[in-house]
């Protein structure tokens, strides 16, 4: 007969010194998300037989470990881990952390091995405290380790997309820790994401983020300080400049059209650098992709902002590129001319173009990407919209009555589903819930039982903007602290 | 020049010329001065006597000549690079498959030819005037001046070249498009001092010297294109920074 295994994960400490982001982890077993565990809080887990994976994200630390164990007759034999950053440091870490929130059940039993930490440039060795040095108390048991041989901990890929290795060819964009200055100030530093072939890639930063020159290096007009990457599956370097020119196309921020030159001539002219011949039926399928086929022999300097950038992404289609890289393509453009390219992006999407689009904007980066990453200078996150937005805010409801509860503290400590809350006006409160679905109906029969004057309950929503602020404000008060 | 893309080259050559087209000022700019060194050859020729003058007087005059290549592209080389720079069309071109050797080769080209057409017109304006019109013995003095002639004709594209390639040494590296005209019109100017030397008979015009300085100059124009490759710096040009 099979026997489950029951597990608890627990974070230990205060929280104190942690930020916002760091202190709800969010736990995943078998890449599905069993719960949120806050400061001092126990999550309690019955797990079948078998090999089971855990990894616990946290928003501030994208690097944050992979583990899997195994679990026989009840107990946790195995464990081992796994880190997807290549910074002995973080991953030493993470590993830290982890053990600190681990320490209370069977999966401690491995911690007090040696960990060795082998990455693509540089390899370390750390011993991990015991767990009597990691626990305040220094009470407890230490368990006898089942795993004696040391731990290997290697580089994983960014998300949940395979390793690296093995999708070079399949992804149309696969950058490792690519990093460039310019004498003393850097651009950005040690980025790495990847970009599957048909998505469109949102990526975001402030001004000054380091995205127009990531743009740049990719498309090979700078060279990168240190870091690898693949473009349309060529190895980013001088010597391959021309093979990847020929597989991508990019608009800057500016479309540089040569004003005295017609619509048409402008076309001609790359064609010829892109080595199309014949280009007529070309020019004229870019010409109609983006609706110009009528102004073919208008001069560019007599056409609108809006329609010399629709002249720049035709110009961006000419070559049936693999890989276009779209520069803040609506910067500058009124909400009309902005919403023609999006249209156009969104065609482009159904044709299944891979799209790298860089953008301040954040409600065009929500509409147009599949998934978006936040730069500014490091990489702050990547992922789909969804998930960000799920990963970097707990769940809560927003409580509005007509008057204000007499008791709140007392009125919603006392439901087991309610995390925490507070004061949003004097008569809404937004409620931190572990399942909205669960605590709603449950603070809703509370409420009238109460005899509040119930306005609404809603599940507070979180933009793709939220997520952008929290991340970019949080730089600026690290970079003040 | 290994691997070149003749295709992306008249693709550049192409649309230069385009625009030349486009913005008739530039070529009527560019003939003004030509005609300016028009006239002193020709007045040397029509208000000189026969009898008072030797043949070696026309010598000077053809030469000055000369400057019509040396100073009629500067100014569109200078503005080649940092024109497009200024304009916000460099970046796209250069996200394109196209070679350094290939955009500076083609640029070149492109002002090498309407410099040459122009250059070559006024000399035919210049010869076909003094035949048609001058003093039979004069012309005959002037068509005398045989390795005077051949110089005009191998120097024209010799001296365009230097010019061309100075200015484009120039545009490549400057920050600015006024800038970069000024200088390439002074560094265009130090073949000259050939003609001086030959105009005051430190150098004797033969035909010899002439092909000397002929393939001298050749040998200068290719290598002083191969460095202007060089020195095209994809990073340096979109950026203002140097390539680490």
């Amino acid at each position: 007969m099979t026997e489950t295994a029951t597990v608890q994960l627990s974070r230990r400490g205060s929280g104190r010194g942690l930020s916002r982001l760091e202190r709800a982890w969010k736990v995943l077993i078998d890449g599905n998300v069993v719960g949120t565990i806050s400061k001092q809080e126990t999550l309690e887990l019955q797990l079948e037989p078998g090999s089971h994976s855990l990894r616990v994200r946290s928003m501030r630390y994208l690097q944050s470990p992979a583990e899997s164990f195994q679990v026989t007759e009840g107990r946790v034999v195995g464990f081992s881990c796994r880190s997807r950053s290549s910074h002995p440091f973080l991953v030493q870490r993470s590993i830290l952390r982890l053990a600190a929130s681990l320490v209370k059940h069977d999966l401690w039993i491995a911690l007090d091995s040696e960990v060795t930490v082998e990455t693509d440039k540089t390899a370390a060795r750390t011993k991990l405290p015991r767990p009597t040095e990691v626990l305040a108390g220094g009470d407890r048991p230490r368990p006898e380790p089942a795993v004696s041989t040391p731990w290997r901990v290697q580089a994983e890929p960014i998300g949940d997309a395979p390793a690296l290795g093995e999708t070079d060819v399949a992804a149309a964009l696969v950058v490792k820790q690519l990093s460039k200055r310019f004498g003393g100030r850097t651009a950005f530093s040690e980025v790495s994401f990847e970009v599957a072939y048909g998505q469109v890639f949102g990526f975001l930063g402030p001004n000054g983020a380091g995205k127009t020159t990531m743009v740049r290096t990719l498309g090979t007009l700078i060279t990168s300080t240190s870091g690898s990457a693949t473009v349309a599956g060529i190895p980013l370097s001088p010597e391959n400049g021309v093979e990847i020119r020929r597989r991508i196309s990019v608009m800057p921020e500016a479309p540089g059209l040569y004003l005295r030159l017609t619509v048409t001539e402008n076309l001609e002219y790359f064609a010829g650098l892109y080595g199309l011949r014949p280009a007529a039926k070309r020019i004229k399928d870019a010409l109609d992709a983006v609706n110009l086929g009528d102004r073919a022999g208008d001069l560019c300097g007599g056409l609108s902002k809006g329609l010399r950038q629709r002249v720049g992404l035709a110009r961006t289609l000419l070559s049936d590129p693999k890989i276009m890289f779209l520069d803040e393509p609506t910067s500058g453009l009124d909400p009309v001319a902005a919403l023609e390219v999006h249209n156009l992006i969104i065609g482009l999407r159904k044709r299944g173009v891979t799209i790298f689009l860089t953008t301040h904007r954040l409600e065009e980066a929500e509409k147009l990407c599949d998934r978006v990453a936040i730069l500014n200078t490091t990489l702050r996150t990547v992922g789909r919209p969804a998930e960000l937005r799920e990963q970097l805010f707990q769940s809560a409801l927003v409580v509005k009555t007509l008057a204000p509860l007499d008791d709140p503290d007392r009125f919603f400590t006392q439901i087991p589903a309610v995390e925490s809350w507070r004061l949003e006006d004097p008569a809404s409160y937004l409620v931190s819930v572990s399942d909205p679905r669960v605590a709603a109906p449950e603070l809703t029969r509370r409420l009238v039982g109460a005899r509040a004057d119930v306005l609404s309950i809603t599940e507070a929503q979180h933009s793709l903007e939220d997520v952008y602020l929290e991340l970019v404000n949080e730089d600026v008060e690290a970079r003040r602290q | 020049m290994m691997g070149l893309d003749f295709g992306r080259l008249r693709a550049v050559v192409g649309k230069e010329l385009r625009d030349y087209r486009r913005k008739r000022s530039i070529v009527v700019a560019m003939a003004i001065l030509p005609a300016i060194f028009l006239v002193q050859p020709t007045l040397s020729v029509f208000l000189a006597s026969p009898s008072t003058t030797s043949a070696s007087y026309y010598s000077l005059p053809l030469l000055l000549l000369l400057l019509i290549p040396v100073i009629t592209p500067s100014t569109l080389a200078a503005y080649s690079v940092v024109g497009e720079r200024e304009q916000g069309t460099l970046e796209p071109l250069l996200t394109t498959p196209i070679r350094r050797q290939e955009f500076i080769l083609g640029k070149a080209a492109a002002v090498m030819i309407p410099t040459a057409a122009l250059s070559y017109t006024v000399f035919g304006l210049f010869l076909a005037a003094v035949w048609l019109f001058a003093n039979p013995a004069i012309a005959s003095d002037v068509f005398d001046q045989g390795p005077v002639l051949v110089t005009l004709l191998l120097f024209t594209p010799l001296l365009a070249g230097w010019a061309i390639v100075v200015g484009m040494a120039v545009s490549v590296r400057a920050s600015e498009i006024r800038v970069a005209q000024q200088l390439g019109m002074i560094a265009s100017f130090p073949p000259l001092g050939v003609v001086v030397l030959l105009g005051i008979g430190t150098i004797h015009p033969t035909f010899a010297v002439a092909v000397e300085f002929a393939i001298g100059l050749l040998v200068v124009d290719a290598l002083a294109l191969r460095l202007v490759s060089r020195m095209f710096d994809r990073e340096r040009l979109v950026t203002g920074a140097r390539a680490a």
